[in-house]
C-alpha cells in the first residue's frame, strides 16, 4: 500500500480555477453504523472498529462493488471523544480483547491498515496516514480518483465515545500550559471550536444587533430535521423535539453558549464510496458527482481570531469554492455547512451568501422559514446538532437529497447541487456535489 | 485554585523573562512595523526571522468581547467557575490581542469596549502572568 506522502491533492490557494475533474468524479454508495452514545465496553460488535467495518461493507453494497474492486482507503485515525488524552480516549490500561482487538485499533483508534486486513481488500494501493478530517477526506479521495492514483475509494470516519466527560483528562488535567497552550489555558481556553467562535460570535451580536437567544430558532429547526434522519442518534434513540423553551433553559457551557448549542458525542462509523464517474454510472445508484472540493488553513494574527478575520477567511473560502465548482450562491439548491457549535453557522453562511444571505442577516434568516418543507431548507440533514458527532450528516444528506432518498426530510425546492462541510471558519474543507456531471 | 503555570521555551523565555519583571514586551518586525503576540519562530506578515526584535509596549488596551466559562475542561480552573475570559485588544496595535480575566470584575459583570490597564498576577512562585484590570 501506498502512502500519500508527498502527494499534492489540496486545493487550497486563490485563483485555482474551476478543478481539473469537475463531474469526473462520483459518490456511488454510503454506509452508516448504528450510532449508539457511547461504547458499552462490552458488546465486540458494537466497537468502533466493528461499526467502521459494516460502514464499509454497507456502502460497498450500496454501490455493488466487491472487496477485490476496492484499491483506496482513507481512514483517520481516530476522532474519538475525550480527544485530549486520559481515560475518556484510551482502552489502555485495560486489558485487551482476543484479535482484531488486541490493540487500541477497532477499539479508539481506526486505520486504513487494519480496516484493510479485516475487510480483506487484497488490491488496495492508495492508502494514506494521517488523514486528519472529514472533511479533508472526501477532497483527498475526490481529487486521488480524479488524478487516477486509485479508482474505486473508501472513505471511513469514524467517531468513538467511551465513559467520561467530553475531554476530561490529558492535558486539560495539567496544572502546567505547555507549548501553544502557555499562551491561551492559563486564562481558561482549553482550545476548540467553540472558543474559536465564542468571541467572534459576541462580536457579531453587537456589531449586526442580535443576541444570543436568536439561535433557538435554528437549533430547534436542527433537532427536528435530525427527527426525520433514521441513520442519525436523536431518530434512532427517540430523543424528544427540543423546544424553544427547553433550549432557552438549558445550562451553560461557556456563558451564552448553552448545552443544546453543543453536539452529542456518539459512538458510530460512516463510510463513503468514491469512484469515476464513468464507473459510478454502471453501479446501483445514481451517481452524486463531485463538482469541486476545496480546503482552506488559515492562521489567525493573534491570541484569538477576532469576527474581522473570520468574514475574510469564509469570504475567502466561499470564493474558492464557488470559482472551482463554476458555481455562485444562487446555483446552490442543498447548503449543509457545519454546526457543531451552533454560534458558527451564521459566518458560513453569509460567507458563502446562500439565498442571498449578507453579513448580519442571519438570525433574521433563522427566524424565517428554514424547515425542509419550506422555501429555505438550511442545514436540511440536521447537521450534528440533529443527528450527533457524527459530522458526516452534511455529507450523507447532500447526497441522499441529489438522489431524491431523503425520505421526510426531502426537500421541496430544487435538487441539483449540494454544498457540505465539516470545517472550523479557519481550517478544513467544502465539497460541491451535482446531481448532473455538469 | 491558581492558573495553570505557563510553562516558557526557548522562543517564549524573553517574554516570560519579562512579564517576571513585570514588563509586557512584544515581537516587533522592523520592516514590517509590526507587532506580534504570541511569538512566532518569523514575522506573520513577510515571514522573515531577520527583522523581529522585543520591544517593550505601554499596557494599554479595550475589552472586545467576553464569556463566562461555566463549565469548561481545565481541572485546575474548575474552582474557580464562574469566571470571565475576556478577549483585549492592545491600543498600541488593536490587531494584537490577548486573555484576561479581568481580575476585579465580577462574572457577568464586564464592561465590553471599557478600558483595561495591564497587571501582573503570581501563579507560581516566581512566575507571573500578564493581567488587564478595567482602568
Amino acid at each position: 500500500m501506498a502512502a500519500s506522502a508527498g502527494y499534492q491533492w489540496r486545493r487550497d490557494k486563490d485563483g485555482l480555477g474551476v478543478w481539473e475533474h469537475r463531474g469526473k468524479v462520483a459518490v456511488a454508495g454510503f454506509g452508516h453504523s448504528p450510532v449508539d452514545r457511547r461504547w458499552d465496553e462490552v458488546s465486540m460488535d458494537k466497537t468502533i472498529g466493528a461499526y467502521s467495518i459494516l460502514a464499509c461493507q454497507k456502502a460497498m453494497d450500496e454501490a455493488g462493488v466487491t472487496a477485490d474492486q476496492v484499491d483506496g482507503v482513507i481512514c483517520c485515525d481516530s476522532h474519538i471523544a475525550g480527544g485530549s488524552g486520559g481515560t475518556a480516549s484510551q482502552w489502555a490500561p485495560r486489558p485487551y480483547f482476543a484479535p482484531p482487538y488486541d490493540s487500541e485499533l477497532g477499539l479508539t483508534l481506526v486505520n486504513a491498515q487494519w480496516l484493510t486486513e479485516q475487510l480483506g481488500l487484497r488490491n488496495v494501493k492508495f492508502a494514506p496516514t494521517g488523514v486528519p478530517t472529514i472533511s479533508e477526506m472526501v477532497g483527498m479521495a475526490s481529487q486521488a480518483v480524479g488524478d487516477g492514483v486509485c479508482s474505486t475509494c473508501l472513505v471511513i470516519y469514524p467517531t468513538g465515545n467511551l465513559a467520561g466527560r467530553y475531554r476530561r483528562g490529558g492535558e486539560n488535567a495539567d496544572d502546567y500550559a505547555r507549548g501553544a497552550r502557555q499562551w491561551v489555558a492559563p486564562w481558561g481556553n482549553h482550545g476548540g471550536n467553540d472558543f474559536i467562535n465564542s468571541f467572534p460570535h459576541g462580536q457579531y451580536c453587537r456589531k449586526y444587533g442580535g443576541k444570543h437567544d436568536d439561535l433557538a430558532p435554528f437549533v430547534v429547526n436542527q433537532h427536528r430535521n435530525g427527527l426525520m434522519t433514521p441513520w442519525g442518534y436523536n431518530a434512532s434513540h427517540n430523543v424528544p423535539q427540543l423546544t424553544i423553551e427547553e433550549y432557552l433553559n438549558s445550562r451553560y457551557i461557556l456563558n451564552p453558549l448553552r448545552l443544546w448549542d453543543c453536539d452529542r458525542p456518539v459512538n458510530a462509523s460512516t463510510a463513503y464510496l468514491f469512484t469515476t464517474a464513468e464507473r459510478a454510472r454502471d453501479m446501483k445508484q445514481p451517481p452524486v458527482y463531485v463538482l469541486n472540493h476545496s480546503q482552506h488553513s488559515f492562521r489567525k494574527r493573534s491570541t484569538q481570531e477576532d469576527l474581522d478575520e473570520i468574514e475574510e477567511w469564509t469570504d475567502r473560502a466561499a470564493k474558492r469554492m464557488y470559482e472551482g465548482a463554476g458555481l455562485g450562491p444562487n446555483d446552490v439548491d442543498i447548503f449543509n455547512p457545519y454546526d457543531g457549535y451552533s454560534i458558527m453557522t451564521q459566518f458560513f453562511l453569509e460567507g458563502f451568501q446562500w439565498h442571498g444571505v449578507k453579513r448580519g442577516d442571519s438570525f433574521a434568516f433563522y427566524a424565517g422559514d428554514i424547515r425542509v418543507e419550506g422555501p429555505h431548507p438550511l442545514c436540511s440533514s440536521g447537521g450534528n446538532l440533529g443527528t450527533g458527532r457524527l459530522r458526516t450528516a452534511m455529507y450523507t444528506d447532500s447526497i441522499e437529497q441529489l438522489r431524491g432518498t431523503a425520505g421526510a426530510r426531502q426537500v421541496k425546492v430544487r435538487a441539483e447541487t449540494a454544498l457540505a462541510a465539516f470545517t472550523t471558519p479557519s481550517s478544513g474543507g467544502w465539497i460541491m456535489f451535482g446531481k448532473h456531471p455538469n | 485554585m491558581p492558573k495553570l503555570i505557563p510553562v516558557a521555551d526557548a522562543l517564549s523565555k524573553p517574554f516570560w523573562d519579562a512579564v517576571n519583571q513585570r514588563q509586557l514586551v512584544l515581537q516587533h518586525c522592523a520592516a514590517c512595523d509590526r507587532l506580534q503576540y504570541p511569538p512566532q519562530q518569523a514575522c506573520q506578515v513577510c515571514n522573515s526571522p531577520a527583522g523581529l526584535t522585543w520591544k517593550e509596549v505601554e499596557g494599554k488596551g479595550h475589552i472586545a468581547a467576553y464569556i463566562v466559562i461555566e463549565d469548561g475542561r481545565l481541572n485546575r480552573r474548575m474552582p474557580d467557575q464562574p469566571y470571565n475570559l475576556a478577549m483585549v485588544t492592545l491600543d498600541a496595535d488593536p490587531r494584537v490581542n490577548f486573555y484576561s480575566n479581568l481580575p476585579g470584575t465580577p462574572p457577568y459583570k464586564v464592561p465590553v469596549g471599557a478600558a483595561v490597564e495591564v497587571t501582573f498576577e503570581e501563579v507560581a512562585p516566581d512566575q507571573l502572568i500578564h493581567e488587564w484590570r478595567v482602568a
